[in-house]
């Protein structure tokens, strides 16, 4: 209860800055206290570190760097779609596929002799780059004057099917042109003038500077009209409309933006590719894309940027056995320090893992040889250190994987419904269970094993902040 | 004088029922019109024609101009915004931006011109800025400082009614339909609320139709009274006349059971 005479939404905030002390309460109290061009300026400090790192370092640090920043244009566009306009657009991976396409087939031999490679209409980028943005833009628009009857989940299931529609209609529509399944190949890369970007680095620093200025350019939007006006539509269209905003326009104008910005990043992605593929535009890169936005936070433009950073550099990082197992390890030192407390209780289940995972082990050993022999999927230091700790049987049956990892999410399923004691002491075989399903099932997989880590990342993500990592609360009806 | 505003033979059912049945009403420059009526009655649904969200027979005019198959956004650009019944704020914005929200309508930026921050989307956000510090500054110290940075969702009942009114003067309407302003308020913030319903129209010119249930702040407002039932006009006049009107108080309280039996 707050005092009386205390606003409650003062009270409130006071509250929380209470109970989060630590490292939360700074991090709250960092990000309320940074302005909004600091932060820009930030993005742009660790865009150029990166870039200077990248710079002699490997090819894949500058594809991951090139892919993050990618991700976070593709994530800004939805941000204005989704966040703002607060419209649930399945079909925004087409706006990214068509601008892709369009510029490919204005930079390859698409309209001329695709077999032989000859002929065809090759323009240089500072054409060929706004003719998609624009087409696209335009084909937004369309899409959005379609879209008006439609609201909340009809929009969503009618936008899914232009989403999947685009990809079985470069597929199989003028072949001769679009290249069917299998693609445009052998694209021309960037060229202004004299200079052209001939490297992933060169286009890791397009799509920074692209990035930087659509930030900027997009903050301004927001604080303008126009912002408050989508944002005024999510929240109550029909009082946006009588208070004199024009909701179907702006939701045009909203469909419009979003397209323009992911057919940029479209045209980026198929340079620096040199070739486009139907599949590239798949749900799959969809759901990563809405990934990137909802743990970052909807409506915001540095959450959206940060959850490009987090959910690709996840997604990279889960390609490598090595590294894969740093992620995995690392959330669960990270979700065992958070959620148990005092320390005293940690020390206990840690000591409880490790006892009843050096028990079970010697147990099942004794019954059976065979059933320790494999060796940990996990690749250097991690598969040695966990050799005489977790169960993994000779030759990694994939049975014993399948069934364990269904009992490692029943186990998970129970301790989340059980309080107190009983909790810390379900923890431990979870866990446990938890780290032999990994080593013997999960790291053989990796491709699967990404998608599943990212959704845990966002169950959990959700479950502490709602909102999003760089959000802010929102309320449906109060 | 020719009325602000000026319904004729307006008519509207859904399906059977008729909603609105040949209802006459004006309402003259600076004045305060209640519109009263038990539940049912169709006083929101006049609101409704009036600001397009339903399209009726017959003829609406503002200021000389045509209602009737504009779009409800085109209505308020014209000048005449409401408030809601069923409060209607957009919730997860601040206090400043629900009222800068609502300057759409005589704002002109382009995105392009916003993005860029060119001399028309310069001078149009310092005047906006000016019009919410002035709107909201109307309400006194009940909307100041600190609570312009609050998402509206944290206010007080009464304070999102306050917030209504501000957003629906920050159109720049001349014209005001307050639906309900005083529902759900205490005895004080019901006292004050028309105290500010006279000062919108004192103070600031504003003419004002309004809907109410709360008979002391009818007494209190308004220069003359309308009594709707079945969507038809039973009388109007001054607030003790409609009152004291048989059809007035049948409507509210029934037949007088010594009418029924002669």
């Amino acid at each position: 209860m707050a005092p009386i005479g205390v606003d409650e939404w003062v009270a409130r905030s006071g509250d929380r800055r209470e109970r989060h002390g630590g490292w939360r309460g700074g991090f709250a109290r960092v990000d309320e206290r940074l302005g909004w061009w600091p932060r820009l300026l930030l993005v742009g400090v660790a865009a150029f570190v990166y870039g200077e790192f990248i710079a002699n370092g490997n090819i894949n640090f500058a594809q991951t760097g090139f892919n993050v920043v990618l991700y976070a244009l593709l994530a800004l566009g939805l941000n204005i779609v989704v966040g703002w306009a607060g419209l649930l657009d399945l079909g925004y991976i087409a706006f990214f596929g068509a601008g892709a396409y369009v510029y490919a087939m204005f930079s390859s031999h698409a309209f001329g002799n695709l077999a032989a490679g000859t002929g065809g209409v090759i323009l240089p980028a500072v054409a060929s780059i706004p003719i998609a943005v624009v087409g696209v833009a335009v084909l937004g628009l369309l899409i959005g004057l379609v879209a008006l009857r439609l609201s909340g989940d009809y929009l969503a299931i009618v936008t899914l099917f232009v989403g999947q529609a685009f990809a079985e209609a470069v597929n199989s529509v003028a072949p001769s042109t679009l290249g069917g399944a299998n693609g445009l190949f052998g694209l021309n890369n960037f060229q202004v003038g004299n200079a052209m970007i001939g490297s992933t680095i060169g286009y890791y620093w397009f799509a920074v500077i692209a990035l930087l200025v659509l930030m900027a350019l997009l903050h301004l939007l927001d604080t303008s009209r126009t912002g408050r006006a989508w944002r005024a539509v999510r929240d109550d269209p029909l009082a946006a409309e009588a208070m004199s905003i024009p909701v179907n326009r702006v939701k045009v104008m909203a469909f419009t933006f979003g397209a323009a910005v992911a057919a940029l990043a479209g045209t980026v992605f198929a340079a620096q590719q040199s070739s486009v593929f139907s599949t590239n535009f798949s749900a799959n890169t969809l759901i990563l894309i809405y990934a990137c936005l909802v743990l970052g936070g909807a409506g915001s433009i540095s959450g959206a940027v940060l959850g490009g950073v987090v959910v690709t550099v996840a997604q990279q990082l889960l390609t490598s056995p090595l590294d894969s197992a740093y992620l995995f390890y690392g959330v669960l030192i990270i979700a065992l320090v958070a959620r148990v407390r005092p320390w005293r209780h940690l020390a206990a289940v840690v000591a409880g893992i490790i006892a009843f995972g050096l028990a079970t082990r010697a147990i099942v050993g004794a019954i059976s040889a065979r059933a320790v022999a494999g060796s940990p999927g996990s690749a250097g230091w991690f598969a040695h250190a966990l050799k005489h700790f977790v169960i993994v049987p000779s030759g990694s049956p994939l049975t014993y994987g399948n069934v364990l990892y269904i009992v490692a999410i029943v186990m998970l399923v129970v301790v989340v419904q059980l309080k107190g004691v009983r909790r810390l002491i379900a923890v431990v075989p979870t866990v446990y269970i938890g780290m032999c399903c990994w080593e013997a099932r999960l790291t053989l997989d990796p491709g699967i094993t990404a998608q599943i880590m990212i959704g845990a990342i966002l169950i959990v993500t959700m479950a502490a902040r709602p909102q999003g990592l760089l959000g802010s609360r929102r309320v449906e009806v109060v | 004088m020719a009325p602000l505003l000026e319904l004729e033979r307006v008519s509207l059912a859904f399906g059977g029922l008729r909603a609105l049945h040949e209802l006459d009403l004006h309402v003259n420059e600076h004045e305060i019109v209640s519109v009263i009526g038990p539940n049912g009655a169709g006083k929101s649904t006049v609101f409704n024609v009036v600001t397009g969200i339903y399209q009726p027979a017959g003829d609406i005019r503002f200021d000389g101009e045509r209602l009737i198959g504009r779009s409800p956004h085109a209505i308020t650009r014209l000048g005449l915004a409401r408030t809601f019944q069923s409060l209607r704020l957009f919730l997860n914005m601040t206090v400043r931006e629900n009222v800068t929200a609502a300057t759409y309508g005589w704002t002109h930026a382009t995105p392009l011109e916003s993005m860029l921050r060119l001399p028309r989307a310069r001078r149009e956000a310092r005047e906006v800025e000016a019009r919410a510090q002035e709107v909201l500054g109307f309400f006194g110290q009940r909307l100041q400082g600190y609570r312009f940075d609050q998402p509206a969702y944290s206010l007080s009942y009464a304070n999102r009614r306050r917030l209504e009114i501000a957003r629906a003067m920050a159109t720049g309407a001349r014209m005001l339909l307050l639906d309900e302003p005083a529902a759900g308020m205490n005895p004080n913030e019901t006292h004050e609320i028309t105290e500010l319903i006279g000062r919108l129209r004192d103070e600031r010119g504003y003419t004002i139709l309004v809907i109410e249930h709360d008979m002391h702040v009818v007494e209190g407002i308004s220069d003359r009274v309308v009594a709707l039932d079945h969507g038809e006009k039973l009388t109007e006049g001054t607030f003790h006349e409609v009152a004291n009107h048989p059809q007035v108080i049948e409507a509210y309280l029934g037949r007088n059971p010594e009418a029924l039996q002669k």
